[in-house]
């Protein structure tokens, strides 16, 4: 139950945090699928075709472009929700990611879709390296967020029953 | 076997054993023989002494670590053209090594770990041209192709047998059985000798593939002409040249019984052409609805060429004068391209797209982001990234369904080829470049159309195709250069596969190569011939490891360095800037340089010191420097640049190697003196020059040959004996008078001056593929400017001249 709007926002951001914690979790999985296609045996019919399964992997990287706007617009949203509940040290912690998400979304290749991933370059092998890296340290950093927020939620809501509680104490 | 129409060098001629440097040039060059000066040849007999051949593979050959001062000595060039240097294998290893002509590493001696080949600062790659047309090539049906079971090499000559029934991949070192059907050779009816089967004595070798191989039958040949038809393209009279070349070639395209061509014709609206069988002369179908293309009939706009011959005939017959009053100025690429994947989608099969404007309606219209005034930049250069990602994403699509996509670019104005050229660089397919093409005015490019489409028409072709490159473990690839897909980490996707394109890649050493003697490199590409057959080529490269730099300075392959760093520069030029390709280009030759006075030289000396295997690396990083596609200062065209770029990623090593450095002779004082007999024809030798104007001189005529073009200079004072001999003109400035627009062609005298030019001229064209325009120029002709620009060894107002560069690398090294 929310009390005061810092509080509300708090819980907010938990909920969401799991949504994206799950993002950062997809992106990983399609890039590590995307990586160890070779490393696997392959089987005799499919050594040097491309199967169905590849071509959808490449197809994946586009569902990942589906992902990738949702988490920085969710990630935005909390931004403005802190600012307006005058949350300024929670927010001063997500300013760099929201200006690095900015850029990475200002650099991207020249593309029609809105998107961040270009198929003919993904594959080589720096790019895919740097994707997967950023998908780690992002699953790092809204794990500790996700913390940060159930301990701030906890933390106001305490505040909140302490005030009430010596307001009631000192009522008596 | 027939195997195209432009064989490389006939095998009696590449296993000549004297090299052509009969009279050894430089003062110091030993005696022995050098393993580098070899004539690059296949399999054929090791050159390798005794001597050198007992050699261990750790020791270094003493000439290619000779030390050269490059201050100091002028004359680097060898008489003859570069030859790739020879591995140091043992040398029955080496007896069955890949040509290096199909397969190059830029270091023959492969470091053990990466942190050496951090220190040797020299990037590490392969140079393939795997689909070259080759005039012996083993072809083995056999119903068992034999490979690794777990990493899915195939078979090759690098491979260990264990006993008579296990073999050892040299690759992931699995141990494998040898398959009952294996251990019968039908070669020499022998049983019980696998390891003389043709397979294990080939290092390129082409399987006939079994159904397992194909993910639907065969496609026949399908080829379908996109054409530009608006009022620019029929004043350039384009059109003349392509549909008499199609009526010359029709018997000759590549095919069988099923083969396929069709048409489409563009410019505000699309053309196409009802071809069935049984009408009695071919309907043109219109579709003006650009925004949402449509086929206007299910079939007979792909026809069988066999059955509706005589209807492609008369097509193609009156295909220019269907349009030769039109005023149509807007061209639909876009749309085109749409209808045309359409049609092509369900067979696949090969597109080629003749267009001569920007396109500038419809989908995929284009904007001119050219600023003139930008060309001489000494900066950076705009637009060299593409304005939009619809023709990467058209080719893509298309990649999937097995179209590849060829595109003929016949402007005068820019044609945002940086845009444009995606479509053929991500589907597989070449892109030519005919700038200011018009059928009057400029009929060296009309020639050159004529020749290149003939070869294009003609040349052999392979279909759904897909490349995968597998490296010994411990070695990885990262990065792939020339025009493909990369559908899977080092699968590529070829939706034809050509005998013109070349490919590079970029490796690393991701584990310690400890206790290997060898490596090796497999490149498998697995297509389906122009007759319906499914085909696997395989070539195999074996190289030595080596722990110490000096040997892998001495098994440094400069022209593969260069071409693999042009490949590097061009990305970066494209991702980064230019200036910093540039930049980086120098600092490699700067690295590896500073790398080799640390690390491997002894005794330290001023100057500025380079070994022997590397001496002309300085001139090439100069070349690049002053090349088309990364210099600055010089007014350069942006297509003119971008098609450069395209060229240097796409062309196999040895043309890109003349775009990037030009060879020059003298050609009028041509003898027979170490002159090579090819077909009775004595075809004159005459030694290279350094690209200066120190070497002109006014008493001589000079050939420039710089891949696509030669340059016949003619000086003030040439004497009169060439000019009526060779040239038949009585005086110089009679030159001009005879060859003002006929230009490309020397007249055939009968004298023997004329018949040993015409004899040298065509010796070199005839060792590559495409058809390079001969212009014969005045010292005041326009054209001379183009030939001085390749005189990259002097000082222009822009760029330093190669002595100069050498003081600023010299500064740079010793810092």
């Amino acid at each position: 139950m929310a009390f005061t709007f810092a509080a509300f926002c708090y819980m907010l951001a938990l909920l969401l945090t799991a949504a994206l914690i799950f993002f950062a979790i997809w992106h990983i999985i399609a890039f590590d699928e995307l990586k160890t296609d070779y490393k696997n045996p392959i089987d005799q019919c499919n050594t040097l075709n491309p199967t169905v399964e590849k071509v959808k992997k490449i197809k994946r990287v586009k569902i990942a472009i589906k992902l990738v706007l949702p988490e920085y617009l969710i990630h935005f949203f909390f931004c403005v929700m802190f600012f307006c509940a005058a949350e300024w040290l929670t927010l001063c912690l997500n300013l760099p990611l929201l200006a690095y998400h900015v850029w990475r979304y200002m650099s991207r290749p020249v593309m029609s879709c809105p998107g961040l991933y270009d198929p003919t370059t993904i594959m080589n092998a720096d790019i895919l390296a740097y994707c997967q890296k950023e998908g780690w340290c992002k699953l790092a950093f809204y794990l500790l967020s996700f913390f940060y927020y159930l301990y701030g939620y906890v933390f106001i809501f305490h505040l909140y029953f302490s005030a009430l509680y010596f307001s009631f104490v000192s009522t008596e | 076997r027939h195997l195209g129409h432009y064989p490389s060098l006939p095998p009696g001629y590449q296993n000549t054993s004297a090299p052509h440097a009969t009279p050894p040039i430089h003062p110091a060059m030993q005696a022995a023989t050098q393993p580098y000066t070899q004539p690059p040849g296949g399999p054929g007999p090791a050159q390798l002494s005794p001597s050198l051949a007992a050699m261990s593979l750790q020791s270094s050959t003493p000439e290619a670590l000779r030390v050269v001062n490059l201050l100091q000595e002028r004359n680097l060039l060898p008489p003859a053209p570069v030859p790739a240097p020879t591995p140091c294998l043992t040398q029955d290893l080496q007896k069955l090594n890949c040509s290096p002509e199909v397969f190059r590493s830029t270091l023959t001696s492969i470091p053990q770990t990466q942190s050496l080949l951090n220190k040797a600062k020299m990037p590490l790659g392969l140079l393939l041209h795997p689909f070259k047309d080759l005039s012996q090539l083993p072809v083995v049906t056999s119903s068992t192709i034999v490979r690794c079971r777990s990493c899915r090499t195939y078979i090759n000559p690098f491979v260990s047998f264990l006993d008579q029934r296990r073999w050892k991949c040299n690759l992931c070192y699995r141990v494998n059985d040898v398959p009952e059907e294996f251990m019968y050779n039908p070669v020499s009816r022998s049983y019980g000798e696998p390891h003389k089967r043709p397979e294990v004595q080939n290092a390129t070798i082409e399987f006939i593939a079994p159904s397992e191989y194909m993910l639907r039958p065969p496609q026949p040949a399908v080829y379908l002409f996109v054409l530009d038809v608006s009022h620019n393209a029929v004043e350039t009279g384009y059109l003349n040249v392509f549909c008499q070349s199609l009526l010359d070639n029709i018997n000759s395209l590549p095919g069988d019984s099923r083969t396929k061509v069709g048409f489409i014709t563009f410019d505000s609206t699309i053309h196409f052409y009802n071809l069935q069988e049984g009408l009695s002369q071919p309907q043109m179908l219109i579709v003006s609805d650009i925004e949402d293309i449509f086929l206007p009939t299910p079939d007979s706009l792909l026809v069988n060429l066999n059955e509706c011959k005589e209807l492609v005939q008369d097509l193609l017959k009156s295909l220019p004068n269907l349009f030769e009053k039109t005023m149509e100025t807007q061209s639909a690429l876009g749309s085109a391209l749409q209808a045309a994947f359409k049609l092509l989608s369900p067979t696949g099969g090969r597109m080629s797209v003749f267009q001569t404007q920007l396109p500038n309606l419809g989908v995929g219209a284009l904007q001119s982001r050219e600023d003139p005034n930008q060309r001489a930049s000494a900066k950076d250069i705009q637009h060299l990234a593409p304005a939009t990602d619809f023709y990467k994403k058209l080719a893509l699509d298309c990649s999937s369904q097995q179209v590849a996509v060829d595109l003929f670019l016949l402007s005068a104005q820019y044609c945002d080829l940086a845009s444009l050229g995606c479509i053929s660089r991500y589907s597989a397919g070449s892109v030519y470049y005919y700038p200011s093409y018009h059928h009057q005015h400029n009929p060296a490019q009309v020639e050159r159309f004529q020749k290149d489409l003939k070869r294009y028409l003609t040349r052999k072709i392979g279909f759904e195709a897909v490349m995968r490159i597998r490296c010994t473990k411990g070695l990885s690839i990262h990065t792939f250069h020339g025009n493909f897909f990369v559908r899977s980490t080092d699968l590529l996707s070829l939706p034809n596969v050509n005998p013109d394109a070349g490919f590079a890649v970029q490796m690393s050493i991701e584990e310690n190569l400890d206790d290997m003697q060898v490596v090796s490199f497999q490149a498998a590409l697995l297509y389906t011939s122009s007759k319906g057959e499914r085909r696997i080529r395989v070539h195999t490269l074996c190289l030595p490891v080596v722990n110490s730099l000096s040997d892998i300075f001495a098994g440094a392959d400069v022209q593969a360095i260069t071409g693999l760093l042009a490949c590097m520069a061009v990305d970066r030029s494209v991702t980064a800037s230019l200036s910093d390709a540039r930049d980086a280009m120098t600092n490699a030759a700067i690295d590896s340089l500073m790398s080799y006075r640390q690390s491997v030289l002894t005794i330290q000396q001023p100057g500025l010191l380079v070994p022997a295997c590397l001496r002309l690396f300085p001139l090439y990083i100069l070349a690049l420097l002053k090349q088309k596609a990364f210099r600055t200062g010089t007014s350069t065209r942006l297509d003119d640049r971008v098609f450069a770029m395209l060229q240097l990623k796409y062309q196999p090593l040895a043309y890109a190697m003349l775009m990037i450095h030009p060879a020059l002779y003298r050609v009028d004082d041509l003898t027979d003196e170490g002159a090579l007999n090819i077909n009775e024809r004595t075809i004159p030798q005459p030694r290279l020059l350094q690209l200066s104007v120190e070497k002109l001189s006014r008493e001589g005529a000079f050939l420039m040959d710089a891949g696509t073009v030669m340059y016949l200079w003619i000086g003030r004072n040439c004497h009169s004996n060439f000019l009526t001999q060779v040239l038949g003109v009585p005086n110089y400035a009679a030159v001009t008078a005879t060859f003002p627009y006929v230009d490309y062609l020397l007249p055939e005298l009968d004298t023997a001056e004329s018949q040993r030019t015409r004899a040298f001229i065509g010796w070199l064209r005839d060792q590559r593929p495409f058809f390079p325009s001969l212009h014969i120029i005045r010292d005041e002709s326009q054209l001379k400017a183009s030939f001085m620009q390749n005189m990259i060894e002097d000082r222009t107002e822009s760029a330093l001249s190669y002595y100069e560069f050498l003081l600023h690398l010299q500064q740079q090294i010793s810092k």
